[in-house]
């Protein structure tokens, strides 16, 4: 069985995240440095708190390089949350960090006066692409966000849901083997496992 | 559409789910058991509640520890959200209660015998794991009065003036529960909700005192609550999860279905 590595610069609840890849049918193991990325089929990267915070935890265990190089190789990867905004190139939220800059876009805060911040709940998505990360994912489908931020500039070709919350955003994107989320498919019940199953699926497949 | 929350909350004293009216203490005699937390946790999981809490009512009162045990238990069965509340007072004991799978820490007496604790949660952690409980008890015409200490001990705090303070900190829900209708199964204050849902920036879940599916309509439409959460008309089974989802979609809210 291949088993998938799960980036783990102690933040938040990452328990939840581990067995909600578990419960998908892979073996897991925690990543605290490049040192444990042997023979894995897939790297999660969650993220909880602060941008700056999650860009420094991820510097600070040496694993700033080997998620840039494992993206750039197109290996399976899964970005959550924070682990998603990490993957743009700035946020609003600490100014000055640099962000990894796979994808260009920059994460702003929801400024409508009108809105509840942070956006805490579930909120339905519309599907933009086909892929085979999003198999029986549809339109209307909810997930469980918990956010104030999100990535504005996001390049269309890589937007694969879109979420409404005052503004319409990019709530995911995938490009090769490359997903990443806004929302916590590990705490989004039956939808959230199935995005988890279809990422590792396509770890066994690859 | 962002869809409005049904929360079940599980009452946990010694390890099992309690239900007393008003405050009911642990120890007095006026609790009975409704059953095993991760038992009640996984029924509602089924019926498509939207996050759970727990809530220690032992640990304020008795400096009880809190039930890592059940989070873990519960966190490794159901993929949703989990908040746990009780007896924290340390930026140690949220660690530890976000380490067991819960996703938000509820602070009550502790926060307002230290509101630093919300600022360093929130420093730490997030914001969006920390969420301040209010037990409000309204004590003159549109006044309420901040208790603590399951509803024992009155504070100085008046519940707009204290949830205003507790997001300035850093706190990213606020729960609103009242003590007037805690139990009475005769709805929830819409009055102190909706004044609080209107004052701070953060999402307001109201609770205290669901007794009939209209109660939960009306805390959305008339106390203007982000989640309403209840707790012993889902223990006792006056209704579903799933009942009060479709009471709340027939009125024209947005509910996850």
């Amino acid at each position: 069985m291949s088993t998938i590595g799960i980036i783990n610069y102690e933040i938040g609840n990452l328990r939840s995240v581990e067995k909600a890849f578990q419960a998908s049918g892979t073996k897991t193991r925690w990543v605290r440095s490049p040192q444990d990325m042997t023979d894995l089929s897939g790297l999660v990267l969650p993220g909880v708190g602060a941008f700056g915070d999650c860009i420094k935890g991820l510097r600070a265990i040496g694993m700033w390089d080997a998620v840039k190089e494992w993206v750039a190789a197109d290996k399976p990867f899964f970005g959550i949350c924070v682990g998603y905004q990490m993957l743009f190139e700035s946020s609003e939220e600490t100014p000055g960090i640099e962000g990894l800059g796979i994808f260009k876009g920059r994460v702003v805060k929801f400024t409508d006066p009108k809105l509840k911040v942070p956006q805490i709940g579930w909120n339905t998505v519309a599907v933009k692409q086909k892929s085979p990360f999003l198999n029986e994912i549809s339109d209307g489908t909810f997930f469980y966000f918990v956010h104030s931020y999100y990535p504005q500039g996001v390049d269309h070709s890589i937007a694969a849901l879109e979420t409404e919350y005052g503004v319409t955003f990019t709530a995911a994107v995938t490009k090769g083997n490359l997903v990443a989320t806004q929302f916590h498919p590990e705490k989004s019940q039956k939808a959230g496992l199935q995005l988890v199953k279809n990422f590792v699926n396509l770890t066994q497949k690859s | 559409m962002l869809a409005k929350r049904v929360i079940p909350c599980l009452d946990v004293h010694a390890g099992q789910v309690t239900r007393g009216l008003q405050f009911g203490r642990a120890e007095a005699s006026g609790l009975r058991n409704v059953g095993d937390p991760v038992e009640l946790a996984l029924r509602y999981n089924e019926q498509g509640a939207d996050e759970m809490v727990f809530f220690d009512i032992t640990a304020s009162a008795e400096g009880r520890k809190s039930m890592v045990d059940v989070i873990e238990r519960a966190a490794d069965q159901c993929f949703m959200p989990l908040t746990v509340g009780g007896g924290l007072r340390t930026v140690d004991d949220i660690r530890t209660m976000l380490r067991a799978g819960a996703d938000k820490v509820s602070l009550n007496s502790s926060a307002l015998a230290t509101p630093d604790l919300i600022r360093a949660g929130a420093e730490a952690f997030g914001s969006q794991c920390i969420v301040v409980s209010i037990d409000a008890k309204r004590t003159a015409p549109n006044h309420w009065t901040v208790f603590t200490h399951g509803g024992r001990k009155a504070t100085d705090w008046e519940a707009r003036d204290w949830a205003q303070k507790a997001v300035e900190l850093g706190a990213g829900e606020i729960v609103l529960n009242s003590i007037d209708s805690d139990g009475m199964k005769g709805g929830y204050d819409n009055d102190i909700n909706r004044a609080i849902s209107e004052l701070v920036s953060v999402p307001l879940v109201a609770s205290g005192g669901a007794g009939k599916l209209e109660h939960f309509a009306e805390a959305v439409e008339i106390g203007h609550a982000d989640a309403v959460l209840a707790a012993s008309v889902f223990h006792f089974g006056t209704f579903t999860i799933s009942q009060v989802k479709d009471y709340l979609s027939e009125r024209g809210i947005c509910v996850r279905r």
